[in-house]
């Protein structure tokens, strides 16, 4: 027998724990159709045919995020076996709350009842037993970091599946709500059953007036004036409106049940310990400090010793095999077509993707560790304020920041952003931060015109990346992103001790992913720019770069770019191979200038640039659209090429406006 | 009358006049929240969250740049901004 868990629970609940304990590490990672909101499953150790599918961290059912429709339309229409609905033991009241609208959804449902091991040690209790008998369903008390009560658990919940067990009853609403409800599910019984929606959902979803269910009803115009009738009639009687009516209607019910099952010692230890370390982490002195102290130690041992250091040894390793292959293939005399496909096209474009792994390894391990721990919120809480004028909230600023280092993994952190409209904004933008493989052009660039105020122009481009990326987020907020954005009303869980698993696990699963999806499209466009690099349109090989198909398309787009001061084919030619990796420009410009070496590059170019126009190209070049790493990233979390094409031109049209304007601004002045 | 079984039964008569809203606390400052206003996905999410009529909220902090703040209700900490936490009326509650 097949069977399908849906498991659902709070942000913090540890239902990830719980997923990767009852998973092990084999599971697959993807989007919802449509939507680039995250969806995992996974087949549940031990237990043939079983699997499980982990939803996103959801507060409730109600209509407004993308996350929580996503996970009430999987549930009704892809109707899981049973639900598996995990709740912090620590936080039950609140976390009681999704449960109660879980349980009307006419699915089977167990309750994991996690970090029980935090309850007993600070003497508290949970009567279990009356917990199942007050709330109608099975409860199953686990520890999912300890993985205490995870096999009962599976063992209940495929019980739960099979013997179709649903909520023994759903009297958890009184009065003038219950009458409410009760008078609404008859009046729609037939539009539900047609509708395909559980009956007493739905009924509590017209109370609460959720649009979205009340347009799937289809409900007449005499049915619709009944209704309004009735709320009217409970909003009187109440003297509160009907959103307020039932969330205090859930918390009402929550809160009888607590007192009856729950014993509590008051604030536990970790709870006492969290707001120990907050009286420093979010202290209001040492907070942005502590914060920029934190990120800076991050950088450093990214890209500085462990990222550089293993992408070192990486790239000592392909340029071993890749010379000994090359002596091997002259040695044998293959074709030299070939022979440069192999070295130039096939080992150059491995060595591009690889390269990008230790860095993605490494800062994922600490990513995860700020985010296990729960200093990201923190962050999110001390750095709120800046991010609020461009219609994004705190949690933007960690992966807008690691922008600066590299914009692949900058974009794959955006994953754990729990809006989709900030997920999106950030993605956008974050490729404004001028990111570290640029910093080789702008080296040379400086060295060559610049002389004397090397320090000035590195910081402007900084800065103009940053500016742009503040208009670039007032402009999107104002127009594709108009409305209301999602609330900033954010939970602080306690900080807890990540586990190694979670950790470890999280940092392959990033940089598998990243592997899966960006290899095909970075080898290819590695591919694609060696061909036209090597052929002229007779497909003959071309002993000078002048002659191939890819000076022609230089030759091409030239022009385009003579209103931002630098109309020659090398600079436009230098821009598209640019496109697999930023800092290949500096040995385009070296092929093409017919320098000895990188190192020379830098005299020779004043052959196509003056000061103004080499600071217009810079700009350009920290502003167009990223490296096709990067692209591929953005597509993978935008969900597709379409969105991404969209933002790559966004990209690169901003990009021209900016250089334009320095050029034409810069002409006036100078 | 429901509220928190831990605070509720300290509370002196006369305090139910300081009428305010959640925003004008000051730090480490008590309220019994009477009305969630705001509307739309903001007001559902305050109310999700557990901020309902007759719930006892602390303001714990004030975050390093002025906004947002950090509030200690149902056991668990929450963080809201200024601006929405103008929306949510309260009742202070002396200490």
């Amino acid at each position: 027998m097949n069977i399908t868990f849906g498991l659902i629970g709070n942000p913090n609940s540890g239902k990830t724990t719980l997923f990767n304990q009852m998973t092990g590490s084999n599971q697959r990672v993807g989007n919802f159709p449509g939507v680039t909101v995250e969806k995992k499953d996974g087949p549940v150790r031990g237990h043939k045919g079983v699997t499980v599918v982990d939803l996103p961290g959801i507060y409730s059912l109600s209509p407004y995020t993308a996350e929580e429709v996503v996970t009430r339309d999987y549930l009704i229409f892809e109707k899981p076996d049973a639900i598996i609905n995990i709740i912090d033991a620590t936080n039950i009241e609140r976390n009681l709350y999704l449960t109660l609208q879980l349980m009307e959804l006419n699915i089977p449902i167990i309750l994991a009842l996690n970090m029980m091991d935090e309850i007993r040690s600070n003497g508290a209790s949970i009567d279990i037993q009356k917990l199942e008998e007050q709330l109608g369903i099975p409860v199953v008390p686990i520890s999912a970091s300890k993985n205490d009560g995870v096999d009962e658990l599976t063992h209940r919940a495929i019980k739960c599946a099979e013997h179709r067990t649903k909520p023994k009853s759903l009297d958890f609403c009184c009065g003038h709500v219950h009458n409410a409800i009760h008078s609404i599910a008859h009046l729609i019984t037939d539009e539900a059953k047609a509708a395909g929606l559980p009956l007493r959902f739905a009924a509590t979803k017209i109370v609460e007036g959720d649009q979205p269910v009340i347009d799937r009803l289809k409900l007449m115009e005499p049915e619709l004036d009944i209704i309004q009738h009735i709320v009217d009639d409970m909003e009187i009687h109440l003297n509160t409106d009907r959103e307020a009516a039932m969330a205090d209607m859930r918390y009402a019910f929550i809160e009888t049940i607590c007192k009856e099952c729950v014993k509590k010692a008051g604030q536990t230890r970790e709870h006492l310990r969290s707001v120990q370390i907050d009286s420093v982490m979010t202290h209001k002195y040492f907070a942005i400090p502590i914060f920029l102290g934190i990120m800076f130690i991050i950088f450093w041992l990214t890209f500085g010793i462990f990222g550089s250091g293993l992408s070192d040894l990486l790239s000592m390793g392909i340029d071993g095999i890749t010379q000994a292959v090359d002596q091997g293939l002259s040695q044998v005399n293959i074709n030299p077509a070939l022979h440069s496909l192999i070295i130039n096209g096939v080992f150059a474009g491995v060595g591009s993707v690889l390269s990008f792994i230790p860095i993605i390894l490494v800062l994922f391990f600490f990513l995860s560790l700020l985010e296990d721990s729960g200093y990201m919120a923190r962050v999110a809480f001390v750095m709120d304020k800046l991010l609020r004028k461009i219609g994004l909230s705190g949690r933007s600023f960690v992966p807008m920041l690691i922008g600066f280092g590299c914009s692949v993994p900058a974009i794959m952190a955006t994953r754990t952003l729990p809006s989709e409209r900030d997920r999106k904004m950030t993605i956008i933008l974050t490729p404004f931060m001028s990111c570290s493989a640029k910093l080789p052009i702008y080296a040379v660039f400086t060295a060559a015109f610049f002389t004397n105020h090397e320090a000035l122009v590195m910081i402007s481009l900084y800065v103009i990346g940053i500016l742009v990326g503040i208009l670039a987020g007032i402009l999107l907020k104002k127009t594709i992103f108009e409305g209301s954005p999602v609330p900033f009303v954010m939970e602080l869980p306690p900080y807890r001790l990540p586990s190694a698993k979670s950790v470890t696990l999280k940092m392959w699963e990033r940089a598998a992913d990243f592997l899966k999806r960006a290899f095909t499209v970075i080898f290819i466009a590695t591919i694609i720019i060696w061909a036209l690099q090597s052929f002229d349109f007779g497909f003959n090989m071309v002993a000078d770069t002048e002659n191939s198909m890819l000076a022609s398309a230089g030759k091409l787009v030239a022009p385009i770019f003579a209103p931002l001061g630098f109309p020659d084919w090398r600079a436009a030619t230098a821009l598209v191979t640019g496109l697999t990796a930023k800092e290949a420009m500096v040995s385009t410009f070296a092929i093409l200038l017919g320098a000895a070496d990188t190192a020379s590059v830098a005299p020779l170019l004043s052959q196509l640039f003056a000061p103004l126009s080499a600071f217009s190209f810079l700009t350009f070049s920290l502003l167009y659209m990223p490296c096709v790493a990067a692209m591929a990233a953005v597509k993978r979390e935008l969900g597709g090429w379409k969105n991404a094409a969209l933002a790559m031109t966004f990209q690169t049209v901003v990009a021209w406006i900016v250089a334009f304007v320095v050029y034409q601004v810069g002409s006036l002045i100078f | 009358m429901r509220s928190n079984p831990e605070f509720s039964k300290s509370m002196p008569e006369a305090d139910y006049n300081m009428k305010t809203t959640l925003d004008k606390l000051k730090m480490g400052g008590k309220g019994i929240i009477t009305n969630v206003g705001g509307e739309g996905s903001l007001r559902r999410r305050l109310l999700d969250m557990g901020l309902t009529p007759n719930t006892l909220v602390m303001v714990r902090k004030v975050a390093p740049l002025g906004d947002p703040i950090e509030l200690h209700l149902r056991n668990y900490e929450l963080t809201i901004r200024q601006e929405d936490a103008g929306k949510i009326e309260v009742t202070e509650v002396a200490e």
